[in-house]
Parts: C-alpha cells; sequence; structure tokens
C-alpha cells in the first residue's frame, strides 16, 4: 500500500488552534501503528472555524476532518487505515472537502491554489498552473501586459480601489531609469486576514504578480513591506523567494528572458498607518511613517523619489491568473465596476468564520447567514463593521446591500480590504465609536492637525455625550468634528475615522442615550 | 578649552556593542537600512537600548535626534528590557466582539501590570496589539511569535502558567 497523503495545515490561524501538535500526534499515531504516511502542511483552506482542519486523500479527492486535536489522531488514523481506499468514516469528518458547501460555493481565482498545495514547494506551484501568467507576460511587450490589467477591471484590493491598470500605466510611461514595484503587505485592518493567508498559503503567487508587475512597468527592484505581526508569513515569503531565485525566476535574468527582477522582504515594526501607501514608502526609506503629500503621486515620484508601483498583496495575486486566463476571463465575474472577486474575511462573533473568494454581487446578508451561519454566541446580530477600523458599522436594514465598491459607497460605507467584522445585540455602539477615534489617535501619523487632534477630541466628545452632559450640543459637536475631519484630513486615516463614528450615531442612536446603568457591557 | 561634547561611556555590554556593530555592517550600505538595524539590534538584544542610538546614528550618517525619532514612532520597538516573554494581546474589533475587553481587564489583572509591564517575576511583558490578523478566531494574543486563537481568560491563565513553568 502507498503512503496515505494526509494533509494539516500551517497556516498561522491553524496553528493558532494547535495545528501543530495534531499533526506531531497524527505522525506519533502513524507510527506505532506501522502506517505509512506522507505528511503535507498546506495552507489553510479558510473554513478556520474547522481549524485544524485534516485532509486524507484518496482517489475521488481530499475528505475533510475538523476541528481535529491530538487526542483525535489514534480514531482518526484507525479510521484512515480500515478503509482501504474509500471515504473513511469519522465523527468528524465532513465529506469531500470540495462539496463542504461553504467551499463549493466560491468561486476562487486569486485563492485557487491556497490550501490545495504545498507553499513551499516550488514544484507543487508549477504542477498547479504556476507561473504561467508569467510566461505569458514574457511573451508581449509591457505596454501589452498593462492593457490586460487594466481590461480585467482589477482595482486595488488594499481598500481604494484604484484601477491597478492605470497605476502601472503611469508608471511604464514615467520617465527615469530606476524604477521600484512595492508590496503593501502592512495588513492592519481588524477583521482581514486575507493577505495573511495568501503569503502562508501560496507565496509564489505574490511574487509571480509582482514580477509580472516588473516586466510591465520597467522595475528592476521589489519590496515586500511585511507587517511584523505576521512572522509565520515572513518565513513563507523568504523560502519561496530563495527558491524562485535558486529556479531562475527572479535574480538577474527571469525565467532566461534577459530581464531582471529582485525581491526582498522588509519587515515593518507596528504603525497602522503605514498601511497607507505614502506612508509606507516613507517607513521603507528608513523614516518615521508619515503620510507624504500627493501630488507628487508615487507611481511618478514614490519610492527614494522614483516611480513605483505600490499595490496591495491581493492585487498582485490577481495578476498571474488574468495573464494566464485573460482580461475576459476575470473581468466576467462581478457586477457594475467593480469586477472579478473579492476574498472576503468573515470574522468576529460568527458561528462559521472564513476567507470567502466570491465575485462582486452577492448580498450581506447572504455572507453572514448562508455563510456565517449567524453569531458564535448564537445571539441576533445587531451590526457588522465592513472595511476595518475605518469602515462604516451597518445594520440589519442594509444587510441586502450588494458586495461592490459602489453600492457601499452609495450606503457611506466602504467595502474595503474586505473584512466583514460581527457583532451581537450586547455591543454598546457608543464603545465602538469611542473606539474609532481612540484607534486613529493611537496610530495617528501625527502630520495633520484634523487627525492627530481631533480624534484625542472625539473621544472626549463622545464621553461627554454618553455621560450626557449637554448631550444635544455635544453631537452637534462631534458631527462638526466629524466633518472636519472628514474633509481635512491628509490622508484615509483621519480622513475615514468619521464613518465608524457617524454609522454608530446615525444608526445606533439609542446607544448614546441610555442611562450606562442600562447598556450592556461591550 | 571647553569640550563641544562629552563622550560617556557607553552602558552596553561588549556582547551587546558587538550585536549592534553586526546590525550596521550588514544593513548600512542597503537603502532604507534604518528599520532592518532596528529590528536587527531588537532581535539580538531584546530591545533598543539608547545607548545604541550613536554607533546607528553615525553608521548611517543621521543625528541621534533622527534615530531617536525612527525608533519612538513604531510602537513595535522598545526601549527598556523586556520579560521573558512578550505578550502581545489584540485590542481590535473583531476581537472586541467576542470579548476582548474581558480578556485584558483579566489579563491585566492576573499579571498585575498594565500594557507595556513586565510581570514581578520578570516572566510577561503585556503589550497592546491591533490585529493579529486571526480574527476568525478572536480573541487572540500572541506570545512571541506564537499567534493563539479562542482565548478565553482561563485558557490565558493556562499559557500563562506553561510560560512560567518553562522559564524556570
Amino acid at each position: 500500500m502507498s503512503a496515505l497523503k494526509i494533509y494539516v495545515p500551517r497556516d498561522a490561524a491553524a496553528r493558532s488552534m494547535g495545528a501543530d501538535a495534531t499533526a506531531h500526534a497524527i505522525a506519533a499515531e502513524a507510527e506505532r501503528r506501522g502506517l505509512e504516511i506522507q505528511l503535507i502542511r498546506n495552507g489553510s483552506r479558510g473554513l478556520l472555524w474547522l481549524e485544524p482542519m485534516v485532509e486524507l486523500e484518496v482517489a475521488g479527492g481530499r475528505y475533510a476532518y475538523g476541528p481535529v486535536q491530538p487526542q483525535d489522531a489514534p480514531s482518526l488514523l484507525e479510521a484512515f487505515q480500515g478503509a482501504a481506499g474509500r471515504a473513511p468514516q469519522h465523527p468528524l469528518a465532513h465529506g469531500l472537502t470540495e462539496k463542504i458547501p461553504y467551499l463549493e460555493r466560491q468561486q476562487r481565482l486569486t485563492f485557487a491554489r491556497v490550501g490545495i498545495t504545498d507553499p513551499t514547494s516550488l514544484d507543487d506551484y508549477l504542477a498547479h498552473d504556476g507561473y504561467r501568467g508569467l510566461k505569458a507576460a514574457l511573451a508581449i511587450p509591457p505596454a501589452q501586459i498593462v492593457e490586460h490589467v487594466t481590461a480585467s477591471g482589477l482595482r486595488g484590493r488594499g481598500g481604494a480601489a484604484f484601477p491597478a491598470g492605470i497605476k502601472w500605466k503611469t508608471v511604464l510611461g514615467a520617465p527615469g531609469g530606476q524604477k521600484y514595484v512595492v508590496c503593501n503587505a502592512d495588513e492592519g485592518d481588524s477583521g482581514t486576514f486575507s493577505d495573511r493567508m495568501v503569503m502562508e498559503g501560496d507565496p509564489f503567487v505574490l511574487i509571480e504578480g509582482m514580477t509580472i508587475a516588473g516586466l510591465a512597468t520597467g522595475a528592476d527592484r521589489g519590496y515586500i513591506y511585511l507587517r511584523w505581526e505576521y512572522p509565520d508569513a515572513r518565513r513563507a515569503l523568504e523560502a519561496a523567494i530563495q527558491a524562485a531565485y535558486q529556479a531562475g525566476f527572479l535574480g538577474a535574468n527571469v525565467h532566461g528572458s534577459g530581464r531582471p527582477f529582485d525581491l526582498e522582504v522588509r519587515m515593518g515594526a507596528g504603525a497602522y498607518i503605514c498601511g497607507e501607501e505614502t506612508s509606507l514608502l516613507e517607513s521603507l526609506e528608513g523614516k518615521r511613517g508619515q503620510v507624504r503629500f500627493k501630488p507628487p503621486l508615487p507611481a511618478l515620484a514614490g519610492l527614494f523619489g522614483k516611480p513605483t508601483v505600490i499595490n496591495n498583496v491581493i492585487t498582485f495575486a490577481s495578476v498571474p491568473i488574468i495573464l494566464d486566463r485573460g482580461a475576459e476571463f476575470y473581468k466576467n465575474f462581478g457586477m457594475g465596476r467593480s469586477r472579478g472577486t473579492l476574498p472576503l474575511q468573515l470574522a468576529g462573533n460568527v458561528k462559521r468564520g472564513g476567507l470567502i473568494e466570491v465575485a462582486f454581487g452577492m448580498t450581506l446578508r447572504e455572507i453572514l447567514y448562508d455563510y456565517g451561519g449567524g453569531t458564535l454566541s448564537g445571539r441576533p446580530i445587531r451590526a457588522v463593521q465592513v472595511g476595518g477600523p475605518l469602515g462604516a458599522y451597518m445594520p440589519e436594514s442594509q444587510f441586502d446591500t450588494p458586495l461592490d465598491y459602489e453600492a457601499f459607497a452609495a450606503q457611506k460605507a466602504m467595502l474595503g480590504h474586505g473584512g466583514i467584522v460581527v457583532f451581537d445585540d450586547t455591543v454598546d455602539m457608543a464603545a465602538q465609536a469611542r473606539y474609532a477615534m481612540e484607534f486613529c489617535a493611537i496610530e495617528s501619523c501625527g502630520k495633520c492637525t484634523p487627525c492627530r487632534i481631533g480624534s484625542t477630541r472625539g473621544v472626549e466628545v463622545i464621553d461627554r455625550l454618553v455621560a450626557g452632559e449637554n448631550a444635544g450640543a455635544q453631537e452637534v459637536l462631534l458631527r462638526d468634528l466629524c466633518e472636519t475631519m472628514t474633509y481635512g484630513s491628509l490622508c484615509a486615516l483621519g480622513g475615514l475615522t468619521p464613518y465608524p463614528v457617524v454609522s454608530c450615531l446615525n444608526h445606533f442612536p439609542e446607544d448614546f442615550v441610555k442611562p450606562k446603568s442600562a447598556q450592556a457591557s461591550a | 578649552m571647553i569640550p563641544l561634547k562629552v563622550e560617556r561611556p557607553s552602558s552596553l555590554t561588549s556582547e551587546e556593542q558587538a550585536a549592534v556593530q553586526r546590525a550596521c555592517d550588514e544593513w548600512q550600505d542597503k537603502p532604507g537600512a534604518l528599520l532592518p538595524i532596528l529590528h536587527a539590534v531588537q532581535d539580538a538584544i531584546g530591545f533598543v537600548p539608547p545607548d545604541a542610538l550613536e554607533p546607528i546614528a553615525k553608521a548611517l550618517n543621521l543625528s541621534r535626534a533622527e534615530v531617536h525619532g525612527v525608533v519612538t514612532f513604531y510602537h513595535y520597538f522598545r526601549t527598556k528590557r523586556s520579560g521573558r516573554h512578550v505578550v502581545h494581546l489584540c485590542r481590535a474589533e473583531a476581537c472586541q466582539s467576542l470579548g476582548a475587553a474581558t480578556l485584558e481587564r483579566h489579563a491585566k489583572r492576573s499579571l498585575g501590570v498594565d500594557f507595556h509591564g513586565t510581570s514581578a517575576d520578570g516572566a510577561v511583558t503585556l503589550e497592546p496589539v491591533y490585529c493579529l490578523g486571526n480574527c476568525a478566531l478572536g480573541p487572540a494574543l500572541m506570545i512571541d511569535e506564537e499567534l493563539k486563537g479562542r482565548v478565553s481568560p482561563e485558557r490565558f491563565d493556562e499559557l500563562m502558567r506553561s510560560l512560567r513553568a518553562e522559564a524556570r
């Protein structure tokens, strides 16, 4: 009998629930039974409530079991051993992984390989359509690569949704010798982890996407600016970069094309503001991460003053499939001006949290209930915050909003990087509004007054409002302050902090007037 | 003659001085070297000692004030020695929705510290963090570089007990 192929994720979220101990227990149990196994540490499939989710490969596909704790290893391997190539039965079984409705209904383009391949194996990457996008890009001139990206409708997935092709075209057309490709891997929004999952679960796709960006714009040097909070992603990226160099996919002669592209990882140091692109560039240059005035655009004067393509992880990771399958293929997913797919991240107080890559257009309600299954606590959903700490809190009446950049903007909300954080009915929305201001005060780079001072004043005003000190006047003051921050701040941190604050005020005014004693604790 | 500047002896041990020098030697000729140097120093020494600023500034042709400005801008860089382990506790929204505030109160009370403080036995330094990317499995925290999910106050106590046991 050939070795049983068993998958146990190496993803940090899976490891946070004990995947390493589970993997060790499985290996030890197999040895005890004299059972030959091949243990593969894959990325996570994104069904995070099932982590650690173990998979067994049999003739018909991969079968899922989870969450598997070390003490389940004996019974699991007992089942595996007795199944003789068929689907082993076990109380933790979920059937064929691909047929789990949560996964089956997704459209995985960017995440096509995540959870399927061994992220440390370049061979595995190549066997699963890896580097086909790069090969296609090498066969056409740079301007045509940019045209494909433009035609795909791909917009920046970091949150601002700026068309990627336009950015690339500006860099391609910019004069000057040295140009750079910079990946914004400073995924700081609460409720988001798609960048992390790609970097840990399929790091080569990011490397490939950045290499294509270099070819398209004439940049020969790339940096991945990674937040320190992601040590697993750092290890995965550094190993993958080394493998790509050894195989000639990076370096002086990319895949025999005669064109150079070098890539390295640089670590952030715990500053949310460094997710803002100009602040990130300052940080990469070795300075305080203070926001720059725009113009000049980074596309013309970016890193070290040179033309720079700067995009989010998911944006770059979506490029290989666009080059491989064609712009039309990608564009045919989605709605309106939001084309392609968005890897959503369902998080917070939710029964089935995880990674959900779907075409734009599904409603929030479908995600929350059909995928998420409601709250983990079993209580009603009261609010969801979409798009990170600068995103609006949405009440039940807005749950039918389709996931589309423009539809969210029309609701004074934003899709951002696709994080959805669920709160049950015990949440105190005044406390959430206060936290939004507090967070802005902690993370402000200090360059502009509305953000630096406004956020601190915002906390104070909310405190007085909730305490009922001349509440009517405080609310007027708070709304006025929010207006000043929105229109007077230099970047999105001060400019968007009013989104969560005002949405709390508008949709949950009762939380700001209730006597303290009647409030549920946050 | 009045000396323009009095050179104070460095409080760094010779090993620490060597670590700072190694970090500078490795990076100083590369673009954007300051953050990588600070990371290397903190990785080697456990924090960025004030007396490391002068040699770093010299290596990069910056003023000591510029280096100080960068160190203090970033939450991750520490200017004081930490405990044997650093626990980063997530305070962000996704973890809030599952009781991060309760966990924070519990952690502070049980360790007897506020954020940035070190427990009396020197085992644990408690730091806040704003998102660890484990938002579907909150509340989350990170012990050194190990991410943990679904951390109830009880699980927190277990984790701390095992840290203290291994520290002995």
